[in-house]
């Protein structure tokens, strides 16, 4: 199927709803929409960060997901206690791939699991007192620890467990900083939630810890990187781009990054936020009180990845600004030959994607470099002001789709036919048991990094391997296939 | 009473941030800009209405106020 104009995806979608219980029909077809480029303001076209409707099969994760698996979490000199049962905190442990420097379980301690192991008693008596042993074995067993943070689950906003007063008593004992996060699963509808009250304990309980102490010394080229999560290490793929612009970067939020670059962001010139929907809160708070602008930039693609480095340099003098364009140039030939070698193998192909955060348009620009089309993308749980960022990326008519559930997708999928999807593990194997081509877009399918000039020739390659995989044309019957058009492409690789 | 934060976005225009709504929108008129203080009526892009106490003067932005809603929006 080639390009569907406005009719076609208009009726596909109310053939979609068709399904649906009138209530449904009516709560769901305000989270589906068609792109249009004459809208303004999403919130016009479509809803969003709404709940999610029981019984529907949704793919959002909770609160605590949000804070300990996403902001909390890839800090890695501090020790993250899943505070609640046990399962919360074992079965999200090291899932997100994010890369750091370190000995893990002597100064680092991202990929371990701290869990109080919430049991009856603990619920009917209250956990405080466990909660307060275990900081005191924690600091037996791993004195490098540079702080903790206490990432509640939810029953311990059901029984009422008073953990900023142990987070006080425990910081003057051991004078380290100690962070209560009620980030219980059941606040909100979405991870996004957890983002939000993750950033405000960052606020609280951390980011001020060094305001009257002005030992570090700073430069006019300061910068931290904010909401870049090291997935497969895409912190690193764009750290070096800014430090060869000139830049110095102070500190990384929060793929490897540590307690000490928290506490020091305040003092840098500007804030680059890659991840606004998780990290934009804490962006506010330090232009409103520390007088530091942020900007939003995408280092997926070269396109966008030149764009955003101009756009960067473009706050600092002109120094940065004519090496930026060095950089450039350096690159150029390196992309220009990824480009070469994999456009003619992608081009034309059409992309349906379906993730979180800033994906589902940051990604949109590297597609479109390989000459790929993203036909069709949505947020799990992104806000309004993230679809307003999305229409202009998306081309017309293209499919928008807001906390779209498993039989919806599904169902686009069968009608779009795209040539290749990017979601999540859960939908994974769906996908390719249904023959289509998949990549998992949440810790880039065990590859990485993506982000940068670096990330994009990896990029390229995990999507040609995917899409142009032999074994696409193996899950037809022997006798029913055409097999000379697949060799000869796999030939030419 | 929302709680509103104001700030100047990248093309230099006052924009009203509702955190809890997911509002953000650029201020299209504000009753007060100038010698007889700031604020007042705040009428958006979307054409809701909020209403600020005015301040004697221009803040240093972004600023995080309370405003109440106007218009009966």
């Amino acid at each position: 199927m080639t390009v569907m104009t406005r009719e076609e995806t208009e009726a596909l979608i109310q053939e979609v709803l068709e399904i649906y219980p009138e209530k449904a029909k009516v709560d769901r077809a305000a989270h589906l929409a068609l792109n249009d480029h004459e809208a303004e303001q999403a919130k016009k076209c479509i809803t969003s960060n709404k709940k999610s409707l029981p019984g529907m099969m949704t793919i959002r994760g909770c609160a605590y997901a949000g804070s300990k698996g996403v902001v909390w979490g890839p800090i890695k000199d501090m020790i993250h206690i899943s505070h609640g049962p046990v399962g919360c905190g074992q079965y999200s442990r090291a899932g997100r791939r994010n890369y750091y420097i370190g000995t893990t379980g002597v100064n680092t301690f991202v990929t371990m699991n701290f869990t109080s192991d919430f049991q009856e008693k603990d619920i009917v008596f209250g956990g405080d007192k466990k909660l307060d042993t275990m900081i005191d074995e924690i600091e037996k067993l791993f004195p490098l620890n540079k702080g903790i943070t206490i990432q509640s689950e939810c029953p311990i906003g059901l029984i009422g467990d008073d953990i900023e007063a142990v987070a006080k008593k425990k910081n003057k004992e051991t004078g380290k900083t100690v962070v209560p996060v009620r980030c219980e699963g059941f606040r909100g509808v979405s991870q996004s939630l957890g983002h939000h009250i993750a950033n405000d304990a960052v606020r609280d309980w951390a980011l001020d810890a060094r305001d009257d102490d002005d030992s570090f010394a700073t430069t006019p080229y300061d910068v931290a990187i904010i909401g870049d999560y090291n997935i497969g290490g895409d912190a690193w793929s764009s750290r070096i781009l800014l430090e060869e612009m000139g830049l110095r970067v102070v500190a990384q939020w929060s793929g490897d990054g540590s307690i000490a670059e928290i506490e020091l962001t305040p003092k840098v010139k500007l804030n680059l936020v890659h991840c606004y929907r998780s990290m934009n809160y804490i962006s506010r708070h330090m232009e409103e009180k520390y007088d530091i602008p942020w900007i939003e930039y995408n280092f997926f693609g070269p396109t966008k990845t030149a764009e955003s480095m101009r756009k960067i340099a473009s706050h600092f003098d002109e120094s940065i600004q004519a090496k930026c364009e060095e950089v450039i140039a350096k690159y150029r030939t390196e992309w220009e030959q990824v480009i070469a070698k994999y456009r003619p193998r992608l081009e034309g192909k059409r992309v349906m994607l379906y993730v979180g955060g800033l994906r589902p348009r940051h990604v949109i620009g590297a597609y479109e470099d390989l000459g790929m089309d993203v036909v069709g993308t949505g947020y799990e749980f992104g806000h309004n002001d993230d679809y307003d960022r999305t229409i202009k990326e998306m081309g017309n008519a293209t499919l928008l789709y807001d906390d779209v559930t498993g039989y919806e997708f599904e169902e686009f999928v069968k009608k779009v036919k795209p040539d290749l999807i990017g979601s999540g593990i859960k939908e994974k194997y769906i996908f390719q048991k249904m023959g289509v081509p998949f990549r998992q877009m949440h810790s880039w399918d065990y590859s990485g990094p993506y982000h940068g000039f670096d990330g994009f020739a990896i990029f390229a390659r995990d999507m040609d391997m995917t899409l142009n995989n032999p074994c696409w044309a193996k899950l037809k019957a022997p006798w029913l296939k055409d097999e000379s058009a697949e060799e000869a492409l796999a030939a030419s690789a | 009473m929302p709680t509103v934060m104001l700030r100047m976005n990248e093309a230099g225009q006052l924009t009203f941030y509702v955190p809890k709504k997911d509002l953000e929108e650029t201020v299209v008129s504000m009753e007060k800009e100038g010698s007889d203080g700031w604020g007042g009526e705040v009428t958006l892009s979307d054409g809701s209405l909020f209403y600020l106490d005015p301040l004697p003067e221009a803040p240093k932005l972004p600023i995080t106020l309370r405003a109440r809603r106007g218009g009966g929006a």
